[in-house]
């Protein structure tokens, strides 16, 4: 046994700070939510009134310019059709929604982030141990208090995806701007470029294959949280696979998983062909 | 004054240290222990020795050494992509190492540009923006950086290969994009690191032919690093010899074959005897 006058908790000290953020800070945390709502259920209205059909030629669209080769393209539009006809279009489209959100908010949060760490090592020492707990913790541990702020539904979801989608961008995007070659960045420090310059001509540009990686990662780890999202209230195929579950009806929990790893190798596909530079496509 | 107003680069006792306890360091020099000595007490590195010298307007000067001698450190002191430990160096009478952020980059986009010894082009973009990234970046309009840089693609001779992408180039015609780039700067001085050392001997010979050939016209103030006696003897007007980050020697070629001022040099001058 360990000795009983060592032992110590810091969950009563958590508890009443999350109960003081919830009265205090309640309203707060209640405009967040109705807005972030508001774009979630606006985005999904949208992509569910898109025809079917239209749906699939913006996507085949998509992967056109994205992979400039026809069998991609094709095998991606096939695949989508293929979600639609097992009756789960509807649910595709919402679980659409909510994974574009989450990653649209994690790169707007990523990004800039890992450009800082990139400048500042001091910055980088204090993010990278933060980034491990945010990638590590059990989503249930910070889905509670989440849950206290903004109530059951989707912006739980998002944020609860956001903390452990966001991590790889940071991290990508960190080491693709360190990893701009040496003499690149002398070569334009002598000619005299400024740091705008420096970052939007040649940094970004240089690391975009490492942070379309990034991108890659995060929305793959956002489809990942699609299942535990649905235990919050959030709607999709998530659902399906829980309702799958709960009623023991596999065939339809494959069905949704099915559908799930469809989307996921559809996202991949686009956003790795996006992240090999023109310059090296042409090679 | 008179030969102030001639000299387009003066040096004045510089140190440059790398380390945490630089100003140790200096202070150990300053009581004539040795590099190796400097390393063991405070482990810092003596890059540039109390270096004095002077680059004259137009000339193509030579700095030459073996490698470690600080003359790739010594020659980033002229544009501060290396801030020194302590000294002075003055460029047309201006004292550089006074400059804030914004007048260096002034002074890097008009007065200075470099060459670098494995090219430093950027991969993403291609020959044509490569040779014109100086001028975009000083903000001239889209129409004189398309001009500037096509004319100088064509004087080195790389006509029909404006929108191929570095990777595509072989090491010399490279170079030749590095070279093409600091010469559409249009600036006075143009420094060269080891700019044709990882070039093969036949490429090499023909690039020095070319820089000789352009500096009849040109007239810029060319800094030069080499670690090859036989290049610095055939484009130097002058040639500076680097030990340990010490001056050994300055002179013309001619001085420097025929009275090298000690052992260092004089191996250096063997050696080439020897090979001819």
């Amino acid at each position: 046994m360990f000795p009983e006058n060592f032992t110590f908790s810091i969950a009563d000290w958590v508890n009443g700070w999350v109960d003081a953020l919830v009265t205090n800070y309640g309203d707060v945390f209640r405009q967040i939510s109705d807005t972030l709502l508001w774009a979630i259920v606006n985005l999904e209205g949208l992509l569910r009134a898109t025809p079917w059909w239209l749906m699939l030629a913006l996507v085949g669209l998509i992967a056109w310019h994205a992979t400039r080769r026809v069998l991609p393209t094709v095998v991606i539009v096939g695949l989508l059709f293929l979600v639609g006809a097992v009756g789960l279009w509807d649910k595709l489209m919402q679980t659409l929604a909510l994974m574009l959100v989450a990653t649209l908010i994690s790169v707007l949060i990523g990004i800039p982030l890992g450009i800082l760490s990139a400048r500042s090592d001091r910055l980088r020492a204090v993010l990278m141990p933060l980034l491990d707990i945010m990638q590590t913790m059990p989503s249930f541990v910070y889905l509670i208090p989440v849950l206290m702020l903004f109530g059951l539904g989707k912006v739980p979801a998002i944020f609860a995806t956001v903390i452990y989608a966001a991590p790889p961008l940071i991290r990508l995007t960190d080491l693709g701007i360190r990893q701009v070659d040496g003499e690149v960045m002398e070569a334009i420090n002598a000619f005299g470029a400024n740091r705008w310059q420096q970052l939007f001509g040649v940094q970004l540009p240089l690391a975009l294959p490492s942070i379309m990686a990034g991108i890659n990662q995060t929305t793959m780890m956002a489809l990942s949280m699609v299942v535990i999202a649905s235990m919050i209230g959030a709607r999709g195929l998530g659902e399906d696979v829980l309702v799958g579950i709960q009623t023991l009806n596999v065939g339809r929990g494959l069905e949704a998983g099915l559908a799930i790893v469809i989307l996921a190798v559809v996202i991949d596909r686009i956003t790795q062909a996006y992240g090999r530079a023109r310059h090296e496509v042409s090679r | 004054m008179s030969t102030q107003a001639l000299n387009k680069i003066e040096v004045k006792n510089v140190f440059k240290i790398f380390g945490e306890r630089s100003a140790e360091a200096l202070k150990l020099i300053g009581e004539s222990h040795s590099k190796e000595q400097v390393l063991a007490k405070t482990g810092c590195v003596v890059g540039v020795n109390d270096l004095s010298l002077s680059i004259g307007a137009g000339e193509i000067f030579v700095i030459m050494g073996l490698s470690g001698s600080g003359k790739s450190t010594l020659v980033r002191h002229f544009n501060r992509l290396i801030d020194p430990t302590s000294g002075a160096i003055l460029v047309d009478g201006e004292d550089i190492l006074q400059y804030d952020m914004e007048a260096l980059r002034q002074f890097r986009r008009r007065k200075i540009s470099m060459v670098f010894q494995s090219f430093g082009l950027l991969p993403h973009k291609t020959v044509l923006e490569n040779v014109a990234y100086g001028l975009k970046v000083r903000g001239e309009s889209k129409q004189v950086c398309a001009e500037r840089a096509q004319h100088w693609i064509t004087t080195v001779g790389l006509k029909g290969y404006e929108k191929s992408w570095p990777h595509q180039l072989s090491g010399g015609m490279r170079q030749r994009v590095g070279l093409a780039r600091a010469l559409a700067a249009d600036t006075d001085i143009i420094l060269m690191d080891e700019a044709f050392s990882a070039l093969d001997p036949l490429i090499r010979a023909e690039m020095q032919d070319q820089l000789l050939e352009l500096q009849k016209t040109l007239h810029k103030t060319i800094v030069f690093i080499t670690h090859d006696l036989d290049e610095a003897v055939r484009i130097g007007n002058r040639i500076a010899i680097l030990k340990d980050g010490r001056l050994i020697q300055v002179g013309t070629p001619r001085e420097i074959l025929h009275e090298p001022a000690d052992e260092y040099v004089d191996r250096f001058v063997q050696r080439r005897a020897a090979t001819v």
